[in-house]
């Protein structure tokens, strides 16, 4: 295969250079190269399709080691790389735990092995995600770990919180420490949005105002502290504007939606569908509309996958039995570009920020999100707007417990690229 | 009639009186002293009871039995499901043994209707989690009919803990089918806060509603439910919402008294108040044989006239 590439009349969108035009895009040694370097270079022709900086989820669950049933680091960043994604953070959830420096590296070698996709492995904020103590978290810096969570818990108590934020300003990079807003003793064996179907189903709530609280709490000790926070997957309207109010008097915020929050409602539940079920869960339609809102207007900065893949034998489950979570990465952008551009929420240029961009920032991953110069690493996806599909199995992630599963979506992914390699060609995973 | 019994909502107010009427017809069959009829000959019922439960399984089980059918009883204790087999792989085991009708009781909500999708046979569903008790909801209208001849109008409450109540919400819903009218009372707590939505009425005054009440139908009290602080204790409980004595001395004559079971006497409901002219509960039980053979007649499309047999 060739290490020179031309895509010939891509509609680049740059959200970091703030273009959306037109151009002939050159790859050559890996870097994007000056148009000059177009001769020799293997053409794809790429009218009609769109050039844009690879995807970086801030939010991947990869399973890999300890639940390599759902999913490993191999075929998940397949997946990644599948649905346009050149960079992952790898959530700490795993067993063990990423809560020390050599499960960092452990992480990083099996995805450089694989080689489909960048992960970041994101650091636990407290040992073996107990909620107990610190996890060390310099060496974890020292190793490349620029994003701390105990996602799927929340962290239980605001001192921990507070010392972590606190903390974390000893490091010579911005290190973000994000949290997982449910309060715990509000969602104990809850099963969906706490509201008028869930007392009709008669499945235990998770009420919304079990992610206002924690978010409340966030925010004051962020501010407080002056620490840097992040915002794991928000779902409620009231979340958001607590958020909004609290960018405007400058607290250091940032926070992430899912595709699936931006396109389901709990609606979506009455027949008992355990691909559904989600934490936080999937809540009304005007905590749905308010969080495309804050898409638009940019209180929410991050659309991200929380990609869970589970077992089938685990998802075909009653439905309290059933783990939460959807898998993401192969949806993501389909889902994105269908529930939010099409109908003109958003524009694709902001969509590619809250993909790509805006992620890659707060990950440190200065080599993703643009912009695509001359120079710069060769990481970037290509793909067709307009082609409509319909999800089905089989994906290229272990699992398949999609909640777009049967859905109707447009945007399909042609080629990804890491680093001048081209992940996916025609639209198939290469690797 | 539906393929499956799984919630009220499905039911209209026609499908009501169609399963009441095959019930009643059926009644006279638990009269004789043969007690059995062949409707449902060389059909197979499995009562499929992941949860503990002795009467809605023996009521089920006489009802298939009485039909004909021939029974196979299916609970968790040392069964597949005890060593971890999943619902769905031991769904499929009774599917391969050629059930024509799976009875499922189960702790988890939605449990049957997920079973419908896994097999062919008609699945009823006989209490799933904190969701619904079709069921004994109709038994519950049936009853209710029979003394007040009619069930539009009737005034009826339903007293306890509606949150957690898959009979409460059964039977409401059942209720409001029939154009009766419904009041929930019970704790703040316990009470589902959009349960306006569902066409009933919310009070927590039980004194003010006894004296107009045509029914009054208390709900088991789980002892569980203290414990995460939803009411202070039982006795507390027994004191604001209990059907004491003096508190059923103040219904009409001719309301009635009903609780599906099992009660917790002293508790929701007093010892003397249990055994009281005007309670029927255990009419309840002896109807609950007749609605069940009037859905498994119904659903598997028996033959036979009912009304003849």
């Amino acid at each position: 295969m060739s290490d020179r590439f031309a895509f010939i009349g891509a509609r680049v969108v740059d959200p970091g250079a703030g273009i959306d035009e037109v151009h002939d895009v050159v790859v050559a040694d890996g870097r994007i190269a000056t148009d000059d370097g177009v001769e020799g270079a293997e053409r794809i022709d790429a009218s009609g399709l769109v050039l844009a900086p690879g995807l970086v989820d801030l939010h991947t669950h990869l399973r890999e080691p300890g639940e390599e049933h759902k999913e490993t680091v191999a075929t998940g960043t397949r997946a990644a790389a599948a649905g346009g994604y050149t960079a992952v953070a790898a959530m700490a959830n795993t067993d063990p735990a990423i809560d020390h420096a050599a499960m960092v590296h452990a992480v990083r070698d099996l995805a450089v092995a694989a080689g489909s996709c960048d992960v970041f492995p994101v650091g636990a904020i407290t040992k073996a995600l107990a909620g107990e103590s610190l996890a060390e978290m310099g060496e974890m810096v020292d190793a490349g770990v620029r994003v701390f969570s105990d996602d799927g818990r929340c962290v239980p108590d605001a001192r921990l919180l507070r010392n972590a934020l606190i903390y974390a300003k000893a490091f010579p990079v911005e290190v973000v420490l994000a949290d997982h807003a449910e309060d715990a003793s509000l969602v104990e064996g809850g099963q969906m949005h706490e509201g008028s179907l869930s007392y009709a189903l008669g499945l235990a709530g998770r009420p919304a105002e079990a992610e206002e609280i924690v978010v409340a709490r966030d925010l004051a000790v962020a501010r407080a502290s002056g620490g840097r926070l992040h915002l794991c997957h928000l779902s409620s309207a009231r979340a958001v504007e607590l958020v909004r109010r609290a960018k405007a008097e400058g607290v250091r915020v940032t926070a992430e939606v899912t595709p699936h929050h931006l396109a389901f409602t709990d609606e979506d539940l009455a027949t008992y569908d355990t691909a559904k079920k989600m934490n936080p869960p999937l809540r009304t339609v005007e905590d749905r509309d308010a969080l495309r809102e804050a898409v638009a207007d940019g209180t929410i900065d991050v659309i991200a996958t929380d990609h869970a893949p589970h077992a089938v034998e685990e998802k075909d489950m009653e439905f309290d039995v059933a783990p939460p979570g959807t898998i993401g990465l192969e949806t993501a952008l389909a889902a994105v570009l269908t529930h939010l551009v099409e109908p003109g929420i958003i524009d694709l240029l902001r969509a590619i920020e809250a993909l790509s961009t805006a992620p890659a920032r707060i990950l440190g991953a200065s080599d993703h999100g643009g912009p695509l110069e001359p120079g710069r690493p060769a990481n970037l996806v290509v793909f067709d707007p307009d082609e409509a599909w319909t999800v089905e199995p089989p994906f290229v992630s272990k699992a398949r417990n999609s909640a777009f599963t049967g859905e109707r979506l447009r945007g399909r992914v042609r080629y990804t690229m890491l680093r001048g390699t081209l992940t996916v060609a025609e639209g198939k995973p290469t690797r | 009639m539906n393929e499956h019994l799984l919630s009220m909502h499905d039911l209209t107010a026609d499908d009501v009186v169609r399963i009441l009427d095959t019930a009643e017809s059926f009644r006279e069959v638990g009269t004789r002293v043969i007690k059995k009829v062949p409707a449902l000959r060389g059909r197979t019922v499995v009562n499929f009871f992941l949860e503990n439960s002795t009467r809605t399984r023996i009521s089920f089980e006489l009802a298939a039995k009485r039909l004909s059918a021939d029974v196979i009883n299916f609970s968790a204790g040392g069964s597949s499901v005890a060593k971890g087999e999943s619902l769905k792989d031991t769904a499929l085991t009774l599917q391969a043994m050629g059930a024509d009708a799976i009875v499922i009781r189960h702790s988890s909500s939605g449990s049957p209707l997920q079973l419908t999708k896994w097999v062919d046979a008609h699945v009823l569903n006989a209490g799933d989690g904190t969701h619904e008790h079709p069921t004994q909801a109709l038994l519950d209208l049936y009853t209710m009919r029979e003394k007040h001849g009619r069930l539009e109008g009737l005034r009826v409450a339903i007293v306890g803990d509606v949150l957690h109540s898959r009979v409460a919400r059964s039977l409401s819903w059942g209720l409001v089918t029939m154009g009766a009218e419904v009041t929930l009372v019970g704790p703040p707590t316990l009470i589902p806060p959009d349960a306006p939505a569902w066409g009933t009425h919310v009070s927590y005054d039980i004194d003010g509603l006894l004296p107009k009440l045509d029914v009054c139908y208390m709900l088991r009290v789980q002892r569980e439910r203290q414990r995460l602080e939803f009411f202070p204790s039982v006795r507390e409980y027994a004191r604001l919402f209990g059907l004491t004595s003096a508190r059923a001395a103040t219904l009409p004559d001719h309301a009635l008294i009903m609780h599906p079971g099992p009660m917790n006497r002293g508790v929701e409901i007093d010892s003397d108040v249990a055994d009281q002219p005007g309670s029927v509960i255990e009419e309840q039980v002896t109807n609950g044989i007749a609605i069940r053979m009037a859905l498994l007649y119904l659903l598997l499309g028996g033959t036979g006239e009912a009304a003849a047999a």
